[in-house]
């Protein structure tokens, strides 16, 4: 039988190599949509040797959504970069619950895409910290986060917020007007409550107010 | 040759399709696969070029659709996956001989669309 420490390892490993192959995946369609500006340009010098006029307008525009790209692909990069850093934060350290969604939704915006589904977060308007493993936060907000657009329901939209408690915050996945019908008896699972246990906290699933809460602890080491 | 482009990154098949006009291949373009669907309803495509992965309805699925619509009608995939047995293995298209890696290039996409029209 696995141990907690091999599954949470393993859990860990799987929900980097899936960001990591999503993430990638949306930098080659950044790269895509490069080419074809930088090839409409390209063709547009061609024409022009030609003796076809070139419009600046045109091509100023096609620079500037080759500008807009770049910004998307320098984001992603930026999102896998704050990913790869905490992956390699093994002990508790200060993090901002802000920034753990707006990773979050970073990170899982193609994937929850591709589901049709769109993701709204409400971060706080002061900061929510807590001390805890930010990689193993992140993994479990990720498992959260896949299981909650199981029950997005109809309205096909996952709200994301987070707040704080008397004894350390919650993160909360709201609007999730098929909950009752989502496979509850699966969640959480294994890996989930692995990653549970190791960061003290506890998911509890609210099908009358709709919604997934995730109670963390304000310090995990005491 | 009339050819369908699809992919959810617009920017993406709008640029690629006027850069076929000018190659004197007549391309239209759609941002999903209830579009595209819509335009083959409307019009006789020879190859449909498909993203494979697109939100609520996969390239695989669209090309399925196609099909039934218009059953001549040849297909070339793009990816994001780094190889073919990638693409095989996420795409169950194990006879699918056409497919590109992004980002692709133009001239090899034409080549392919020639290859796949015979």
């Amino acid at each position: 039988m696995a141990s907690k420490l091999d599954i949470v390892g393993e859990t860990g490993l799987q929900f980097y190599g899936k960001m990591s192959a999503s993430l990638s995946h949306e930098i080659k369609n950044a790269l895509s949509v490069i080419q074809e500006h930088a090839g409409l340009i390209e063709d547009f010098t061609v024409m022009a040797e030609q003796g076809a006029p070139i419009n600046p307008q045109r091509v100023k525009a096609l620079a500037g959504k080759i500008q807009g790209q770049i910004d998307r692909a320098n984001g992603i990069i930026k999102g896998m970069n704050q990913l790869a850093h905490s992956s390699m934060d093994e002990s508790a350290k200060s993090v901002e619950l802000r920034e753990v969604l707006t990773l979050l939704v970073a990170l899982s915006h193609r994937l929850a895409s591709v589901r049709g589904i769109t993701l709204e977060a409400k971060p706080p308007a002061t900061a929510v910290t807590i001390r805890t493993t930010p990689f193993f936060l992140q993994n479990l907000a990720w498992l959260c986060l896949d299981f909650a657009m199981d029950g997005a329901g109809d309205k096909k939209t996952v709200g994301l917020s987070a707040e704080k408690t008397r004894l350390g915050a919650k993160l909360r996945f709201t609007q999730l007007e098929g909950l009752a019908d989502a496979p509850t008896e699966r969640f959480p699972g294994e890996r989930e409550k692995a990653l549970l246990e190791t960061l003290n906290a506890e998911v509890t699933i609210h099908i009358g107010s709709q919604e997934i809460v995730l109670t963390l602890p304000g310090d995990l080491d005491h | 040759m009339k050819v369908l482009l699809v992919d959810d990154e617009e920017e993406l098949v709008s640029a690629l399709a006027e850069r076929l006009s000018y190659r004197g291949i007549e391309a239209s373009w759609a941002g999903n696969c209830l579009d595209a669907l819509a335009l083959a309803e409307l019009e006789n495509f020879d190859v449909a070029v498909l993203d494979v992965r697109m939100p609520k309805m996969s390239g695989i699925e669209l090309k399925r659709r196609l099909q039934k619509k218009r059953p001549a009608m040849k297909f070339i995939f793009l990816t994001g996956h780094g190889s073919e047995d990638d693409f095989k293995a996420g795409s169950g298209e194990e006879g699918a001989g056409y497919y590109l890696v992004k980002p692709i290039n133009i001239e090899v996409l034409i080549k392919r669309m020639k290859e796949v029209l015979g």
